[in-house]
């Protein structure tokens, strides 16, 4: 017998047995209603499909700024920008510890004048914009209002998604830089901000994604990420806040891999069990609150360097787990991402295979397709069991947190991975064009490269804006950063303060290191 | 019976991807080898001074970031300055086949790109990594 990715059994085939008592009343509900498992929506997809958000961001801001561009005119629906690992790190692009790093896996920002550049002639009042940035996200959050007042629009008007998950940067993708208990201080502070002052932000984006890129397995993710989610509610709660108050704006974000069966049985199954946690332990009480909105991203390790057009045909299927799972946004990665960034063909491609998904199959014509099938729903009950075993698992050792400084789920991670590399070695599973029907010989590909002298041109922006700006108060601002950091006030207000006399992202975050130190894991493998 | 052989696995740079890393630590000590892991966000000197203080025969890179070439050439570099190029560098991660000539000169041993058998790359470590 199969086993499924998640290590449960698969029957070759299941019939009416397989649903022995379950109640359709109490499993599904109508769509867009409790428990949600439906799909947070009642007309889902009938109405119109999911945003295509496609995530883009290379070189400097004015490179990036020229793909959104490119994007939009190609009908993308939403922008997703990546930033670089200096930028995420809380570096700017001259430290010594950027070089060699500056606008590689996404675009360069260093301060406000950056991010007026990345952003220039995109009305950000019909654009709705997710950024993939966590320790820094509220000072690129800031910034973003920041650009947009300089527009003429209103932050009550901006929609969009910072990522700002940092609890599974310890657990799987490693951008962290402060130690959890102030981290999740700022998540509060960001979440109160965005109460009084962009309501319609979503201000977290939980992630199971990166847990499936190191390896996780589909009852992993959604545990780890439901147990991640409730830390940060607890945090929430704990600073005083209402859960209905807050509670509408978290989002989540999963992975889509091609095993569509259990993948819509994972989608399907972290919907029920978050609803009936919000309303259980929390006592939230808006229907929103209960809502797991989420944005996927098609599974990144699952595409190949080898006969690297196959990957089209991957994402294909990929991409259509996550829509038969009511997705409310889709990435759809390039074929050439095991080989390195995404070309202005390859990135336009990917777009186009949510287009055909969208406009040239029947999938979206009704919801919930799968709704009532055996093995679809016997598979939503047994990934739900799985995933509640192992949140009770990190429940026992204090919550997300408590498991994460014992280093639970990145042990559990990396072990599915080794488990899997060992599979494929010994071809017991198949990667296609890998360990199975391979080429004797590779075509030659040329990649997308990033021009290295953005990193001396970034060098010389930040050399002028040192020179222009007032000196005196930049340092009065980054003080009253640190004293808010020292204290328990909102912290968002004086970061603005800081980052609109053109303090940059490396002072501000040396600011917060100086008062929070930093965090180092210890290692356990 | 000779000592077993002793390598660094080290993540250079502000990348934080280290499925891969983590996987060829595994094999490798699955394999017999004495592995050391760097962590995350070491700096080439830090990798070079783990290298020297574990008395290590050699040091596996994994970058997946983009930032290749300037931190092999980092590393390799400090390397020479300590006059430790007996310990050999190799690597592995998104790197494209366009880059890896210039590593290879540049004194990289090898580099196993996405898809590669652990096997391989234990084996290749075993036959070529010399006690130091």
């Amino acid at each position: 017998m199969r086993e499924s990715e998640s290590g449960l059994p698969v029957e070759p085939v299941y019939g009416p047995e397989a649903l022995a008592g379950w109640d359709p009343a109490v499993k599904l509900g109508e769509p867009g209603a409790y428990p949600f498992t439906r799909g947070v929506y009642p007309t889902m997809y009938t109405g119109r499909p999911w945003t295509m958000r496609q995530y883009a961001g290379f070189g400097t801001a004015v490179e990036s700024n020229a793909r959104y561009r490119q994007l939009i005119a190609h009908g993308t629906t939403g922008l997703s920008v990546a930033f670089d690992l200096p930028t995420q790190m809380g570096h700017d692009s001259d430290a010594p510890l950027a070089h060699g790093e500056v606008g590689k896996v996404g675009v360069a920002v260093d301060s406000i004048e950056d991010m007026r550049v990345l952003f220039d002639g995109i009305p950000l009042d019909q654009v709705s914009t997710s950024m993939t940035i966590n320790a820094p996200a509220a000072l690129l959050l800031l910034l973003y209002q920041l650009v947009a007042e300089e527009q003429g629009v209103p932050a009550h008007r901006l929609t969009g998604t910072i990522q700002n998950d940092v609890l599974k940067e310890y657990i799987a993708r490693g951008t962290y830089i402060f130690p959890p208990k102030p981290s999740l201080r700022l998540t509060a502070d960001i979440f109160r901000y965005c109460i009084a002052e962009i309501p319609r932000w979503n201000t977290i984006s939980i992630s199971g994604y990166h847990m499936a890129e190191a390896g996780a397995s589909p009852a992993q993710e959604i545990a780890f990420t439901l147990a991640d989610g409730i830390e940060y509610v607890r945090t929430a709660v704990a600073a005083g806040m209402d859960v209905d108050d807050f509670a509408p704006r978290l989002s989540f974000f999963f992975v889509a891999r091609t095993t569509i069966l259990e993948e819509v049985a994972k989608f399907r199954a972290a919907r029920r069990i978050w609803a009936r946690v919000m309303r259980e332990e929390f006592g939230a009480r808006n229907p929103k609150s209960l809502m797991l909105r989420f944005h996927t991203q098609t599974a990144g390790v699952q595409l190949t360097a080898q006969q690297p057009e196959v990957n089209l045909v991957r994402v294909a299927v990929q991409g259509l787990a996550a829509v038969l799972g009511g997705t409310q946004s889709l990435h759809t990665n390039s074929f050439d991402e095991a080989i390195a960034l995404p070309t202005d063909k390859s990135a336009r491609l990917a777009l186009r295979t949510q287009q055909v998904l969208a406009h040239e199959t029947d999938v979206t014509a009704t919801v919930d397709p799968f709704a009532g099938s055996y093995v679809v729903e016997r598979m939503t009950d047994e990934v739900e069991a799985a995933a509640l075993e192992l949140m009770g698992k990190v429940e026992d050792l204090g919550g997300a947190v408590g498991a994460i400084e014992r280093g639970f789920q990145k042990t559990e991670i990396e072990r599915n991975a080794y488990r899997i590399a060992q599979e494929t070695d010994s071809g017991e599973r198949v990667v296609v064009g890998v360990n199975r029907f391979q080429l004797a010989e590779e075509e030659p590909y040329e990649p997308l490269r990033v021009d290295p002298a953005i990193e001396a041109r970034q060098a010389e922006r930040l050399a002028v804006l040192r020179a222009e700006r007032d000196r005196r108060a930049v340092d009065a601002a980054l003080a009253g950063v640190r004293e808010a950091a020292r204290g328990d006030g909102n912290l968002l207000y004086p970061l603005k303060d800081a980052l609109k006399a053109r303090a940059t992202i490396g002072e501000v975050c040396d600011a917060l290191r100086e008062v929070w130190g930093t965090y180092s894991p210890g290692e356990t493998w | 019976m000779s000592a077993p052989l002793r390598v660094v696995i080290a993540k250079p740079g502000l990348d934080g991807h280290d499925r891969g890393a983590k996987v060829i630590a595994r094999a490798l000590r699955d394999a017999g080898v004495e592995v050391v892991y760097t962590g995350l966000h070491q700096t080439p000197r830090q990798i070079v001074d783990t290298a020297l203080q574990e008395d290590a025969d050699g040091i596996g890179l994994s970058i997946l970031s983009g930032a290749h070439m300037t931190l092999f050439a980092e590393v390799i570099a400090l390397l020479r300055q300590a006059d430790a190029t007996d310990i050999t560098v190799f690597g592995g991660g998104i790197i494209p086949a366009a880059d890896t000539g210039a590593l290879r000169e540049m004194g990289v041993a090898a580099l196993f790109t996405p898809g590669t058998p652990t096997r391989e790359v234990t084996d290749w470590v075993l036959t070529h990594v010399r006690p130091s």
